[in-house]
């Protein structure tokens, strides 16, 4: 029983108390997220994973400033009836450019994460204008105002140059044309270089209205894309289990 | 702190209950130990965890891990799920895949199983624009009715799930209603006399007046060529039935005037890539028999 008694140096010493209860509670931290940043199996290569272009950056921030999270999440889990209803679960690297991510835990709503190209603009647009008027069960609010908003592209350069930091590969050339790539994507005429900057960036009039960008633009843009990256045709499951 | 004997038991007096031992300026501390049951199932949980390390992944290693007796992954669970319902799905699968769809419709088993399946692909991915009968809304198209705008016999079906319209796939179908408004081919009376010849084509009322035979010229010159010289559409091109009373988006004048002004193109996307050709024929089958198919 002796060893049970050496408690007593830590009841008498307080420094010595917080020191053995930092070293205690950071055990779990060391050993369940440390490892992820270095354990191969854990970072897969995944080929046509980009970054966001600036539209679609735009929109990811709308998304989260009217809180879509709350009701959808976008992480298709490893499980069947999720594979069966939504199509191949989530990749990691699927969301590596996302600060932060998006994976969400709750769902009033479905999933979003393979939502691109599954339903077509004009849908989007409608339903985020009136939800009930397509989805009569519907409960989720409609968000009008976004067709009717311009989108505000001057802070998309200085958005992009801190996820910069924090280590998505924005070249300087992608961020001084951030203003300008945002305007060539949500246009129906030619992109110009967005495609040389964002392979496979898809440009067309998203929010439907001629002439200007909006908000709508800019969300559907994002929501289009979702998903669409990874080519599942190419990728290998069995090399990746884990 | 005064320390006491610990071997000497100590009670207090109004409790009953034991005292540590340990003594603070008179006050004494109650020993009253965790419950036995907590403490069982603390001990049982320390040694399970033990069991589990050894079965499941579990240590981080240099550039791996830990990945226990069975190699089990979660990814590796999914694959072997999705394996077991194919197989259990199999039979009547490889019977569909078999089938031609014409046959799969005369065979009440695969027709049961085609509905079922295609009913529950259908809530999830074609509801949301369709509805969830398949009644449509403005600008998606009603699939109960027997008035198709890209046919309505099977192979179309099939063809228009798997490529969608204007889908931006190969194979999709294309075509779309120009905008004679905004690219200055009408002019606004021009698009009003023609508006109100398109109800006239179906006996819907029009404007008090209207110069038939100017709007039939102006139709004549520049809807003819898809809609054909009656109207009735043609459904290579995806040019609706003008003469119906059957309207995708609206069939009232102000409806027409918007379609002729800025055009429709509404698009639907394509399936294939995303539904296994299974899942596409068991919807085929299922819209087919909504009522309209033909």
């Amino acid at each position: 029983m002796s060893l049970w008694q050496k408690h007593a140096i830590f009841e008498k010493n307080s420094i010595i108390l917080i020191i053995g209860v930092l070293i205690m509670i950071s055990f779990g931290g060391l050993i369940e997220i440390l490892p992820l940043f270095y354990l191969k199996s854990t970072i897969e290569k995944v080929d046509g994973v980009r970054p966001y272009t600036p539209l679609e950056l735009a929109g990811r921030n709308i998304y989260l400033r009217e809180g879509c999270y709350n009701c959808h999440s976008q992480m298709i889990r490893s499980l069947r009836d999720e594979v069966e209803r939504y199509g191949h679960y989530s990749l990691a690297a699927e969301s590596m450019y996302d600060h932060p991510f998006q994976w969400g835990s709750k769902r009033n709503g479905p999933d979003l994460a393979r939502v691109g190209n599954k339903y077509s603009d004009e849908w989007q647009r409608q339903h985020l204008n009136d939800p009930r008027s397509l989805v009569p069960g519907s409960i989720m609010p409609g968000y009008p105002w976004l067709a009717k908003t311009e989108l505000d592209t001057n802070h998309l350069d200085q958005h992009m140059s801190v996820l910069a930091l924090e280590g998505v590969p924005y070249s300087a050339d992608m961020i001084s044309k951030a203003a300008i790539d945002a305007k060539a994507q949500a246009s129906d005429e030619d992109p110009g270089e967005l495609t040389k900057r964002y392979p496979k960036a898809v440009a067309r009039n998203f929010g439907g209205r001629p002439g200007v960008v909006t908000e709508a633009d800019a969300l559907i843009a994002y929501l289009q894309m979702l998903g669409t990256q990874v080519d599942f045709k190419i990728y290998d499951d069995k090399a990746n289990l884990r | 702190m005064s320390s006491t004997n610990p071997n000497v038991k100590m009670v207090d007096s109004h409790t009953g209950t034991a005292t540590t031992g340990h003594e603070w300026d008179g006050i004494q501390e109650l020993n009253t130990p965790l419950p036995r049951w907590w403490l069982i199932i603390l001990w049982a949980s320390v040694i399970w965890s033990f069991g589990y390390v050894v079965v499941y992944p579990a240590i981080p290693l240099v550039s791996s891990f830990t990945t226990g007796m069975f190699g089990w992954s979660s990814r590796g669970d999914v694959a072997a799920e999705l394996n077991s319902l194919k197989a259990l799905r199999g039979p009547m699968v490889n019977a569909l895949n078999g089938a031609t769809l014409a046959d799969i419709e005369k065979d009440p088993k695969l027709l049961t199983f085609a509905r079922a399946q295609g009913k529950a692909a259908f809530g999830d991915n074609c509801a949301p624009c369709h509805g969830a009968g398949g009644g449509g809304s403005k600008g998606f198209a009603n699939l109960n009715d027997d008035d198709w705008l890209w046919g309505g016999k099977l192979e179309d079906i099939q063809a228009t799930i798997s490529f969608g319209v204007r889908s931006g796939h190969g194979k999709a179908r294309d075509g779309s209603m120009p905008a004679f408004g905004r690219d200055g081919i009408l002019k606004t009376a021009e698009m009003s006399q023609v508006a109100d010849y398109v109800l006239s084509l179906s006996g819907l009322p029009t404007d008090k007046g209207f110069d038939k035979a100017a709007g039939a010229k102006i139709f004549e010159e520049n809807c003819a060529a898809c809609h054909g010289p009656e109207g009735k559409g043609d459904m290579a091109l995806g040019s609706p039935n003008l003469t119906d009373k059957i309207w995708l988006f609206g069939g009232d004048k102000a409806s027409i005037t918007e379609g002729l002004t800025n055009g429709r193109g509404n698009v639907m996307p394509a399936w294939v890539d995303r539904l296994d050709d299974t899942t596409i024929k068991a919807l085929t089958v299922y819209v087919h028999t909504l009522g309209g198919g033909k």
